[in-house]
């Protein structure tokens, strides 16, 4: 029986910095329009994986596939070409530019300048952000940034989106508007979100991955996760947050 | 033999020309990130500053290291504060701004002291190697430039002013929570990077014209040794100078002295191309 | 909230007005004025040509170039030459335009696709232009030559051919039709720019001076569109250049030089960086204060320019025109203070929120 291609796989990936092992043997394999929560304590490699999966950093052995192609040594802007859209820690978007502009350039990428026009105002309603179009997005406040970006990702609908840490930095109303966000995406687009607010995690994941020291130590589903005395072990017995 | 001989004090006169004409540049753009094109002025500034003090009866080694440099570099503090000071953080408007500073100086300059070439001939005469003439005064350029090289080192090393600096450098913050102020630092940094360069025109006023637009033939090469060196001051500055000191030393005997200068801009860019950081972005990395 | 003259001054209205005011001096000036104030007409909307080139790939694709000058003397070069050694206008002025654009092509490869930063840029096109100044400077002795056309090094190539009608070598240009052609032309790249800006690649191109990161993750190879439009900026230097080397008859290595690089830039600042009128605004102004300083003895022209490039990095940083928007802007707004206000509360929400 032919296995189904795998929207996102690595395969025995791993990369060094120096004497530092950030990310060891990692097979990581994620279906099409499914959402995994990738989390882990500070230093277990988390950030080092979104960026070789978004190709900002290079593997040093390992695969990295999108859809069966190995997109190991990509140009900063073939992600985006290729259908993975990304959101960066830290808000990436064009401060002088208002809203609807910052969306508009996602979606002109690939459709005409009318398609894009509408794709935008439908994008931004379903974040929510419509009211603030006109706004230079340089001087909004945290929160509704994080939003605007998330529409400025999906307005190019990207059968893949990566999200680093989407919740942070937000209050809990607006934690929760974004894990209804999320799983509103998730029913056409597959997404890989890193976090670890805990309580935004058991809001979305169905399935999550536990990384430590670099390499996967768990994969199973967040009650199941959060029960497991190794991995509670592995945040020192911190709590859920 | 003799040849060989002279044509290796000629590269090393090279060289050394390049660390005198870039040590102020260096100092400032490796301590302070600020990029000052009015580098070329200050230059000319010594130089002036020198056959004025010689035209009107000091004795041109004092001219020269102590005239010239302390002159500029109390025009420079001035400087400082006025301008530069403003614009911290803004590397291109420092830019845009010295370049206004320096048009200003050759307009102020040329106003004062007219169009003319003034000058002062190379003391020390010259010696002879074999069948070949070299000017005693290439010598001194050459020890000049080591004693100067030497002299950073052991500022920055081994004085508290050097320590306070570099490390003021690196964490105004810090320096300012241990009682060190930041802006003071700063002044005296760019005085003493001006003064450098006052030094470096004062020296070099005797082998070329001084004219108040001397310092345009400077600041390209200058500023090109020091971002090919790379971020540390020091070993960028020699290892930056040697090379595109020696290509273009070589480029001229093989060629003409104009190409001798082309060779040395193009290398600069193909160097630049393969090591962006400079060369002491990718070796020597971490000395001084 | 986009303010109202930002706004304005985006709008294709604006484009609009502007084109309009341009093509009224375009045919009035000439019967207002006599022939020797056209003269000076004509090199100001030269040279401010020169400057819109660096006002568009600085102030739109945030690429600070050195050494403008560069192309702006390839340009007037490759005229002159191309022209002395073929007869014919027309070719050479094609080539005036297409060879400092293949020039700034490959520079702009080695910078743009070689990943280097602002500095280096500056460097870089700094050192360019230096070398073409040094190579051209010396070429003054008689075996320097391509074709017919002798280099004359630092004399310069005097007695250029002038634009001629297309296959009509004889029937030359007055210094009415020098003005016409210098003044379309500038209208001509002002409103193509003005579209292109518009388009989607210039929204790409304003973008990726942004947030370059964020374009690239969009899917844009921010190379490939910083590539384009400063080859586009060297190709209207070019064409600049051209105009220059027929308005004077003559051209000559200076152009190559830093100074020149220096007083496109100036233009640029004083005028306003971020607008397209900016750059002629201050050219025209920078190029009259010259030519009025260099009447009287007193103050030196470098120490004028030195002096203003300080004073408007300092005080001025945005510009004439910029600031001038400020101005209109503040004014309007003290007029109508209510229209605006339904539009800044959610604003204001969302800076509580912080």
């Amino acid at each position: 029986m032919s296995a189904v291609i795998p929207l996102l796989e690595t395969r025995m990936l791993n990369v060094r910095f120096g004497g530092v092992h950030a990310t060891r043997d990692v097979n990581f394999s994620l279906a099409e329009a499914e959402l995994r929560c990738v989390i882990g304590p500070n230093g277990a490699g988390k950030s080092t994986f979104f960026k070789l999966l978004t190709g900002q950093t290079k593997p040093s052995s390992g695969q990295i596939l999108f859809r069966g192609q190995d997109i190991s040594n990509m140009q900063p802007h073939e992600p985006g070409r290729l259908g993975i859209g990304i959101k960066t820690q830290v808000p990436s978007l064009f401060n002088g530019l208002s809203v609807w502009e910052n969306v508009w350039l996602s979606a002109r990428r690939t459709n005409s300048n009318q398609q894009a026009e509408r794709i935008t105002r439908d994008t931004l309603e379903r974040v929510g952000m419509l009211a603030y179009k006109d706004n230079l997005a340089g001087l909004l406040a945290h929160g509704l940034r994080q939003w605007v970006e998330i529409a400025v990702v999906i307005a190019a609908d990207p059968p893949l989106i990566l999200l680093d840490e989407p919740a942070a930095g937000m209050s809990d109303a607006e934690v929760a508007r974004t894990a209804e966000l999320i799983l509103e995406i998730n029913r056409q687009h597959a997404l890989v979100v890193v976090e670890h607010d805990m309580n935004f995690i058991r809001m979305i994941a169905k399935k999550v991955t536990v990384l430590h020291q670099g390499a996967i130590l768990r994969e199973d589903t967040p009650d199941r996760i959060m029960s497991d005395p190794l991995v509670q072990q592995i945040y020192l017995g911190k709590k859920s947050h | 033999m003799d040849l060989a001989a002279v044509v290796l004090i000629q590269v090393l006169y090279a060289v050394a020309s390049l660390v005198i004409v870039s040590a102020g540049l260096a100092v400032i753009f490796g301590m302070m990130k600020v990029i000052n094109l009015a580098h070329g002025e200050f230059m000319m500034l010594g130089a002036y500053a020198t056959i004025t003090a010689h035209g009107l009866g000091l004795n041109l080694w004092l001219a020269m290291f102590i005239v010239a440099p302390v002159a500029v570099g109390l025009i420079g503090v001035v400087l400082e504060r006025l301008v530069i000071r403003r614009l911290y953080g803004r590397m291109v408007d420092t830019m845009l701004a010295t370049w206004g500073l320096s048009l200003l100086l050759v307009g102020v300059v040329t106003s004062i002291a007219g169009n003319t070439t003034a000058g002062v001939s190379a003391p020390l005469g010259s010696f002879r190697i074999g069948a070949y003439s070299v000017s005693g005064y290439t010598l001194v350029i050459i020890a000049v430039a080591v004693v100067l090289a030497f002299a950073i080192r052991w500022v920055l090393l081994r004085t508290s002013w050097g320590l306070i600096a570099r490390g003021t450098m690196q964490k105004p913050e810090m320096a300012d929570a241990l009682g060190i102020s930041p802006s003071r630092v700063y002044s005296v940094t760019f005085a003493v990077g001006a003064a450098l360069s006052g030094l470096a025109g004062a020296l070099l006023a005797p082998l070329t014209g001084v004219v108040p637009t001397m310092g345009g033939a400077f600041i390209a090469k200058a500023f090109i040794t020091v971002i090919g060196g790379g971020p540390a001051i020091l070993a960028g500055l020699v290892s930056a100078s040697s090379l595109f000191g020696a290509i273009n030393q070589v480029a001229t005997f093989v060629t003409t002295p104009v190409f001798g200068e082309v060779a040395l801009l193009f290398a600069a860019i193909v160097m630049l191309r393969l090591l962006p950081q400079g060369i002491t972005g990718r070796f020597f990395k971490g000395s001084l | 909230m986009k303010r109202g003259v930002v706004k304005f001054a985006s709008s294709w209205q604006s484009a609009a007005l502007t084109l309009a005011i341009g093509v009224a001096l375009l045919f009035l000036l000439p019967g207002l004025v006599d022939d020797f104030t056209l003269i000076q007409l004509t090199i100001y909307a030269v040279m401010a040509i020169l400057g819109v080139s660096l006002g568009f790939i600085w102030g739109f694709g945030g690429i600070l170039c050195f050494g403008q000058a560069a192309f702006f003397g390839l340009g007037s070069y490759t005229y002159a030459i191309a022209v002395i050694n073929m007869g014919d206008s027309t070719v050479p002025f094609l080539l005036a335009i297409v060879v400092p654009a293949l020039f700034a092509a490959v520079l702009g490869y080695v910078i743009f696709y070689g990943r280097l930063s602002d500095v280096y840029m500056g460097v870089i096109t700094l050192t360019v232009t230096l070398i073409l100044f040094n190579l051209i400077n010396s070429t003054a002795g008689p075996e320097w030559k391509i074709g017919t056309a002798p280099l004359g090094g630092f004399n310069g190539i005097p007695g250029i051919p002038t634009l001629n009608m297309p296959g009509n070598v004889d029937e030359v240009l007055s210094q009415q039709s020098m003005f016409s052609i210098a003044m379309v032309c500038l209208l001509l790249v002002y409103a193509g720019l003005r579209w292109l800006i518009a388009s989607k690649i210039g929204r790409v191109i304003v973008a990726a001076k942004e947030n370059e990161q964020r374009v690239l993750l969009l899917g844009y190879d921010a190379r490939a569109y910083k590539l384009g439009c400063f080859t586009l900026g060297g190709a209207i230097a070019g064409l600049a250049g051209c105009l220059f080397a027929n308005w004077g008859a003559f051209t000559s290595p200076t152009i190559f030089g830093l100074a020149m690089s220096a007083q496109i830039i100036i233009w640029v600042i004083v005028g306003g960086l971020g607008t397209l009128v900016g750059p002629v605004v201050g050219c025209v102004a920078i190029q009259w204060l010259t030519t009025t300083i260099g009447t009287q003895q007193t103050f030196n022209s470098n120490l004028v320019l030195g002096a203003i490039l300080v004073v408007f990095v300092l005080l001025v940083p945005r510009g004439i025109v910029p600031s001038l928007g400020d101005v209109i802007e503040a004014a309007w707004r003290r007029r109508k203070p209510q229209a605006d206000s339904a539009i800044a509360a959610p604003l204001q929400q969302t800076e509580n929120a912080r």
